[in-house]
C-alpha cells in the first residue's frame, strides 16, 4: 500500500480532481498545529483565569474570585472605560476620513502621483510602531509645553491616525467593486452629487464602513506601544494597565482581566458582522 | 421627421475625441442629426461606431469637444445630467439594489422632490403600465432579468422625461424575451407619446422597431432614412453590408442615363442598374444585389450571371444557395421554399437572373 511514493500521491491529486490543497498529505496535520498554536495560549489564559490560587502555573481549582476581584478594582474599571472610549471616538474619526480619502482615490481617472497618495494613507502600516510612537512622544512633548494642555485628545488623536488604513482598506475595495453605472443613473434620475452620495453610495458602501469601523475600533483597542508613548499619567488603557501589572506582580487578575476583554471584543465583532450582514 | 415637424432633439456638429497627439481617437466626427417630437428614432451601427457616445453625450454622462445640442431649441450641452428633463435605460439596467421596485421607480421623482401622495400615485401608474404591481415590494434582486427590464424602464419613464434614452436595453435578453420586449417598447412609445432614442447594433432590432434609423461607422452617420430606404436605397457599401446581405460585384459601367446606368459583368453579361451617385464613365464599380432579388434559373440564358452552386443551405421558409460566378466572386441567392419543387444540387450549372431595378452601384 506504501509503495507508491508520497509525491506521486500528491500528483494524483493533482490530476484526478482538479488541485485541492486539502487533498495533500499532511494537510490535516499541519491544520491541527496552525489551530494548536493559535488558540492553545488563549485557552490557557482563559483556564488561568478561574485559577483558585495566586499562581499562573499551578492549578489550585476552580473560583471566580479573580473575576470578582478584577470587577472591584477601580484602576480595571477606569482603564475599560478609557479603552472603550478612545477605540470608539477614534474609530468614527478614521472611518468618517477613511471614507472620505477612499471616495477621494477611487472616484477619480489616474493621475500620476495616485499610487504616492494611496503609500501616504497607509503609512501607519508600513512605518514600524515603535518609530510612530517616539516621533508623536516627542512632537506631543513639545505640543504640551506650549498649550498646558495635557488631556486624552492625544491618544485620540494618535489612535485615529493610526486606525485610518484599518478603515480605509475595506471601504476603498467596497467602493472599487461597486458598479459606477449606479451613480451614472442617479444622476440621470435628477440626483445632484450630494443626494447622489446620501442616496445610493452611502447605503452601498455600507457593509465597507462597518468593516472598516470594525477593524479600526479592534485596532485602537488593543494597541500598547503607541499607547504607552503617548499617554501622560494616570491616562492607562486596558492593555498598558496589564502591561504595568505584568511588570509588578503577575496574579490571574489580568487573565481575569484579559478574558474579559477578549469576550467584550468578540461580542463587539460579532455585533458588527450581524448588523451588516442584515443590511444585506 | 416623421410623426411631427417639431424637433425634440437637434444635435449639431457634435465632435468627441479621447486622448490626444498618437494616441487620438475620433469617437464622433462632426454629427448632426435632427429628431423629431414623438419619433422612435434608432442609433445603429457596430461596436466602435459612436453609438453609445453619442447617447451618452446627449444624457450628459460624456461632454463633446466641439458643437450643440438642443432640446427643444435650448442648448443643454454643457448642462449636467441631473439637470437634463432626459432618462436613460442602461443596457445593465444599473437598479439600484438596496432597494425595492417601487422605490426604484420613484427616486427620480423623489429627487425632483415632488410630494409623497404624486409619487405614489405615479409609480402605481407606472407599475401597471410594465404590469409589475404584484411584484412592487420586491428587492431587484428577486426579480428576472426580463422583469428587471420592465422596472428600469418604468424607472426612466416615471419622471415624464422630454426624451427617453435606450443603451441596448435588450441586449441581455433571450431571444424570445426580446422579440416580445421589441413590441413592449413599441406600445410603451406609443402611450407615452415620448421621443425615444434607441441604441442597438442590431439590425433586425433596428428595423423592426424604427421611426427612423441613423446608420453610424467610425464616428460618422452614414445614412438617416426610414427602414425602408435604408434597406432599399443603401447610401454605400458599409449599408448595404450591415444592413441585411448583400451580393457585391465588381464591374464596369458603360453608358448612364439619369439615375441608372448599364453595367458590364466580368462575364459579359450586362445588366441595367440603379446608379444615385456621379460616375465618370467608363470606370470599375461595385454594384450590390440582395440575395433575395436574384433568382436562379436552371437552364443559364441570356442576360443572366453564369454560375456554379457550391452549397445550399436550408432555413425553413427560405433556402440560401451560396454559388460562385464563373470569375471566382461568391453569390448568394436566397429562394422561398415550395412544395413539391424540384431540389438544386451542389456542383449543378445554373443562370442568376437578376430582378429589374435590383442592382444598384455603391460607393465605397
Amino acid at each position: 500500500m506504501c509503495a507508491v511514493p508520497h509525491a506521486k500521491v500528491a500528483l494524483m491529486a493533482i490530476s484526478s480532481r482538479g488541485f485541492s490543497v486539502k487533498s495533500q498529505v499532511g494537510f490535516s496535520t499541519i491544520a491541527l498545529l496552525c489551530i494548536f498554536a493559535l488558540y492553545l495560549p488563549i485557552f490557557t489564559l482563559v483556564v488561568y483565569a478561574f485559577n483558585d490560587t495566586d499562581s499562573m502555573s499551578l492549578w489550585g481549582g476552580f473560583s471566580l474570585r479573580w473575576f470578582k476581584s478584577a470587577s472591584h478594582n477601580v484602576a480595571i474599571q477606569d482603564a475599560v472605560l478609557r479603552s472603550f472610549q478612545i477605540a470608539i471616538i477614534a474609530a468614527t474619526l478614521a472611518t468618517a476620513m477613511g471614507t472620505l480619502a477612499a471616495i477621494a482615490t477611487t472616484r477619480t481617472a489616474p493621475y500620476r502621483g495616485l499610487n504616492f497618495k494611496y503609500a501616504l494613507i497607509n503609512q501607519p502600516l508600513i512605518v514600524p510602531e515603535i518609530v510612530t510612537a517616539v516621533a508623536l512622544l516627542i512632537v506631543f512633548a513639545r505640543i504640551k509645553v506650549w498649550t498646558g494642555y495635557t488631556g486624552g485628545a492625544y491618544l485620540v488623536a494618535a489612535h485615529t491616525a493610526f486606525c485610518i488604513p484599518f478603515a480605509y482598506l475595506p471601504i476603498r475595495a467596497r467602493l472599487e467593486g461597486m458598479d459606477l453605472t449606479l451613480e451614472t443613473a442617479a444622476a440621470d434620475l435628477y440626483a445632484n452629487p450630494w443626494n447622489t452620495f446620501t442616496n445610493i453610495t452611502l447605503p452601498l458602501l455600507l457593509p465597507g464602513v462597518i468593516a472598516g469601523y470594525m477593524l479600526a475600533f479592534v485596532v485602537s483597542l488593543d494597541d500598547v506601544v503607541i499607547t504607552e508613548f503617548v499617554k501622560s499619567g494616570g491616562q492607562e488603557t486596558l492593555p498598558t494597565y496589564m502591561l504595568g501589572q505584568i511588570k509588578k506582580s503577575i496574579t490571574p487578575e489580568v487573565n481575569a482581566a484579559a478574558t474579559f476583554f477578549l469576550v467584550l471584543s468578540v461580542l463587539a465583532v460579532t455585533a458588527f458582522y450581524f448588523i451588516s450582514r442584515k443590511k444585506h | 421627421m416623421v410623426k411631427s415637424q417639431t424637433a425634440a432633439v437637434d444635435v449639431r456638429g457634435l465632435s468627441k475625441h479621447f486622448g490626444e497627439g498618437d494616441t487620438k481617437v475620433i469617437a464622433l466626427n462632426n454629427v448632426s442629426i435632427v429628431i423629431g417630437e414623438n419619433e422612435f428614432f434608432t442609433l445603429l451601427g457596430p461596436s466602435g461606431c459612436g453609438k453609445t457616445t453619442l447617447l451618452r453625450m446627449i444624457a450628459g454622462f460624456d461632454f463633446q469637444n466641439e458643437g450643440e445640442i438642443l432640446l427643444y431649441d435650448e442648448n443643454i450641452a454643457n448642462l449636467p445630467p441631473f439637470k437634463r428633463p432626459i432618462n436613460t435605460v442602461f443596457q445593465n439596467y444599473a437598479l439600484f439594489p438596496h432597494m425595492t421596485v417601487s422605490q426604484n421607480i420613484g427616486f427620480g421623482l423623489k429627487m425632483l422632490g415632488k410630494p409623497k401622495p404624486e409619487i405614489t400615485a405615479r409609480v402605481s401608474e407606472m407599475l401597471k403600465l410594465v404590469q409589475m404591481e404584484e411584484l412592487k415590494d420586491r428587492k431587484v434582486s428577486q426579480i428576472s432579468g426580463g422583469q428587471q427590464q420592465r422596472v428600469a424602464l418604468a424607472r426612466a419613464l416615471a419622471p415624464q422625461p422630454k426624451v427617453l434614452l435606450l443603451d441596448e436595453p435588450l441586449s441581455a435578453l433571450d431571444y424570445k424575451l426580446r422579440k416580445e420586449m421589441q413590441i413592449e417598447l413599441k406600445r410603451l412609445q406609443n402611450e407615452t407619446g415620448i421621443t425615444f432614442i434607441f441604441v442597438t447594433h442590431d439590425q433586425e432590432e433596428a428595423l423592426t422597431m424604427s421611426d427612423r434609423i441613423a446608420v453610424m461607422s467610425k464616428g460618422n452617420v452614414l445614412q438617416i432614412g426610414n427602414p425602408r430606404e435604408i434597406y432599399d436605397r443603401p447610401a454605400d457599401r458599409f449599408v448595404a453590408s450591415f444592413i441585411g446581405e448583400s451580393n457585391f460585384i465588381v464591374c464596369k459601367v458603360e453608358k448612364k442615363t439619369r439615375g441608372s446606368a448599364t453595367a458590364c459583368l466580368p462575364d459579359g453579361t450586362s445588366l441595367t442598374v440603379d446608379c444615385p451617385v456621379d460616375l465618370e464613365l467608363p470606370q470599375p464599380a461595385t454594384i450590390a444585389i440582395r440575395p433575395e432579388h436574384a433568382f436562379i434559373s436552371e437552364k443559364p440564358g441570356k442576360n443572366q450571371l453564369a454560375a456554379i452552386i457550391k452549397n445550399i443551405v436550408f432555413l425553413g421558409t427560405d433556402t440560401h444557395v451560396h454559388t460562385q460566378l464563373s470569375d471566382g466572386t461568391a453569390f448568394v441567392v436566397r429562394q422561398q421554399n415550395v412544395i413539391g419543387e424540384k431540389p438544386l444540387q451542389t456542383g449543378q450549372n445554373v443562370g442568376i437572373r437578376i430582378a429589374d431595378g435590383a442592382a444598384r452601384i455603391l460607393k465605397d
